[in-house]
């Protein structure tokens, strides 16, 4: 879908060099820290902004070449993209009327989404929840085969988030491509099944939700030992941190198991428990994009695959 | 709430993007905004109340005017006095078909919806030029009518076989269809509500008097190919130092024509 995608704001590289293509029938989650460019690759996809360099394209054609853009792509994008003045019947049905679409299926649309009470009023008197509803309205009228949205779930009440999880995995159910993008990784771990991650514009891994987790658990290990002093010494690389240390427990990052359990044997050391632990997807995150955040010059020659490593 | 995901309805009649069918939503996007409505009501209510009131003061005052202010005085001038305020509300509402969107964010969603862009420009364009003129064109008749048949109280009025009253009477229909077009244009290229009036504004009414500033020779050779000394000249029936009426409303509309060309040009190559 996207290829050296490359979009260049004044001095900032707000998407740089991003390659990734997202499969239909999963959701694909779109995560990273805000200002890190994923609404940028949204517009980018849509063809809203040009890109500076390389190419994305939907169902193998520019989102500017569709012919029915609303029927092949249906978008939320976080920004709001609704006229303040205009019902929410009024903002769908001059959409609809692009492609031909019937007045039923707007009025459908907004029952589904739950604004019946509220169409003829003003969009701009909505609250941000009811703008999401509206956004989520305007995003399936053209019944697309893929769905990219923006921050879906922000402004929504638990109820709406709920509702946002259930459908997107419905959609996605049915053979749909499911794109969405957040900063929440709480949000993903449940909604999505694979990850595309970014941080300043870069990817930094395109993987399974359970594989993200996994890669950024291995190398924390929770060790007992009697001898956990002598363990730190041998144990001790600039590569290699300790956290905790109370009660004969020990935290440490940057080896795995395998190899730590080896390194006590070598040095006869006892070992009482040794367990990897198990990051949660936030902490993944957090562990992958820190050196995107703190370091972000020396990664520029660095492959992405080597970032995340 | 159910926890299972709702089913979506399945879409009977979807199609490709045409022209047309652009055409059909900005007719709707033009008629479901609030900003619509009342700016093509102050222009009807200006271009026939205006004339109505003015030609009332006329007829009034019409025994105490000395002869000086009665050789001044054209019937014309009087049925056609609305057309000025009007001109106002429609080149405002002109930018402002254009720069709402902008401001609201709703051209993403026009322009993903349309995405070969141009399209919109031209619908919006086609829309508003078409309700402008089949409005102000009956407004305009009406406040010919109208203040004429005051006038006539004091047998002071002009006939509509008037040799070019018909010209004035539907020009100024045309006129105020070209200004707004002109508005709409200089929306498109500004992208902003209070810079697309204020360039609107500034063309229009700021541009005349600071002609004044040059030597005479050049004002007077300039001056009548400006915007609004061109346009008006469809609505002269004498002429003063204006062009010939079809040619300054050939002017106008060229003005008109390229603000919408660069406009044209700029939506295909800025970023929305």
């Amino acid at each position: 879908m996207a290829r050296n995608l490359t979009k260049v704001y004044g001095d900032k590289r707000a998407v740089d060099d991003l390659t990734f293509t997202v499969e239909p029938g999963v959701v694909t989650g779109f995560l990273g820290p805000n200002g890190s460019g994923k609404s940028t690759t949204m517009r980018l996809i849509l063809g809203l902004d040009a890109p500076t360099a390389g190419d994305v394209t939907v169902n193998g054609k520019h989102y500017r070449d569709l012919v029915a853009p609303l029927h092949e792509v249906g978008a939320l994008l976080e920004a709001r993209s609704v006229h303040t003045g205009r019902s929410a019947y009024g903002h769908l049905l001059a959409l609809a009327q692009t492609h031909g679409i019937l007045r039923r299926r707007v009025n459908e649309l907004i029952d589904l989404v739950g604004l019946h009470d509220v169409a003829k009023k003003r969009a701009g008197q909505f609250s941000l929840g009811m703008g999401q509803r509206l956004g989520i309205a305007t995003a399936l009228l053209g019944d697309p085969s893929t769905l990219l949205l923006d921050e879906p779930v922000n402004g929504l009440d638990p109820e709406g988030i709920h509702w946002i999880r259930n459908l997107l995995k419905g959609l996605a159910a049915e053979g749909r491509t499911v794109f969405v993008s957040s900063h929440l990784m709480g949000e993903m771990a449940l909604t999505a099944d694979r990850l595309i991650v970014i941080g300043r514009g870069k990817l930094i891994a395109n993987t399974t939700v359970d594989e993200f987790v996994a890669r950024a658990s291995a190398k924390v290990v929770l060790v007992r030992s009697p001898e956990l002093e002598r363990l730190r010494m041998v144990l001790a690389a600039p590569a290699v941190t300790f956290e905790g240390g109370e009660r004969g427990a020990l935290e440490v990052h940057g080896l795995t198991a395998q190899q730590l359990g080896d390194a006590a044997a070598e040095h006869g050391i006892a070992i009482h428990e040794l367990t990897p632990q198990q990051a949660s997807l936030e902490e993944a995150f957090m562990s992958l994009t820190r050196t995107e955040v703190e370091f972000p010059s020396k990664q520029d020659e660095k492959p992405a695959a080597e970032v995340a490593a | 709430m159910s926890t299972l995901a709702p089913a979506i309805p399945p879409l009977e009649h979807v199609g490709r993007v045409t022209q047309l069918r652009v055409f059909i939503s900005e007719s709707t996007k033009l008629r479901s905004v609030r900003s619509t409505k009342w700016s093509l009501l102050a222009a009807f209510v200006f271009t026939i109340g205006i004339p109505a009131v003015a030609a009332t003061v006329v007829s009034h005052h019409w025994p105490h005017m000395n002869a000086h202010d009665r050789a001044d005085f054209h019937p014309l001038d009087v049925s056609l006095v609305g057309v000025q305020l009007a001109q106002l509300a429609i080149g405002v509402l002109g930018v402002l078909v254009i720069t709402a969107e902008y401001s609201t964010g709703m051209i993403r969603a026009s322009m993903t919806a349309a995405p070969k862009r141009l399209p919109v420009l031209w619908g919006k364009a086609v829309v508003f030029a078409l309700v402008t003129f089949a409005l102000m064109t009956p407004a305009v008749v009406i406040a010919f009518f109208a203040s004429q048949a005051i006038l006539s109280g004091r047998h002071i009025d002009i006939a509509f076989s008037h040799p070019g009253v018909p010209r004035a009477v539907f020009g100024a229909a045309l006129y105020l269809t070209a200004i707004g077009l002109f508005g709409l244009g200089l929306g498109a290229i500004v992208r902003n509500t209070a810079g697309g009036i204020a360039t609107f504004a500034g063309l229009m009414f700021v541009l005349p008097p600071l002609m004044n500033v040059l030597p005479a020779s050049w004002n007077s050779a300039a001056s009548p190919y400006l915007p609004l000394q061109a346009g008006e000249a469809l609505m002269a029936l004498h002429r003063g130092n204006q062009l010939a009426p079809w040619v300054g409303f050939a002017v106008l509309c060229a003005y008109a024509a390229a603000a919408l060309a660069i406009a044209a040009v700029l939506l295909e190559r800025r970023d929305v």
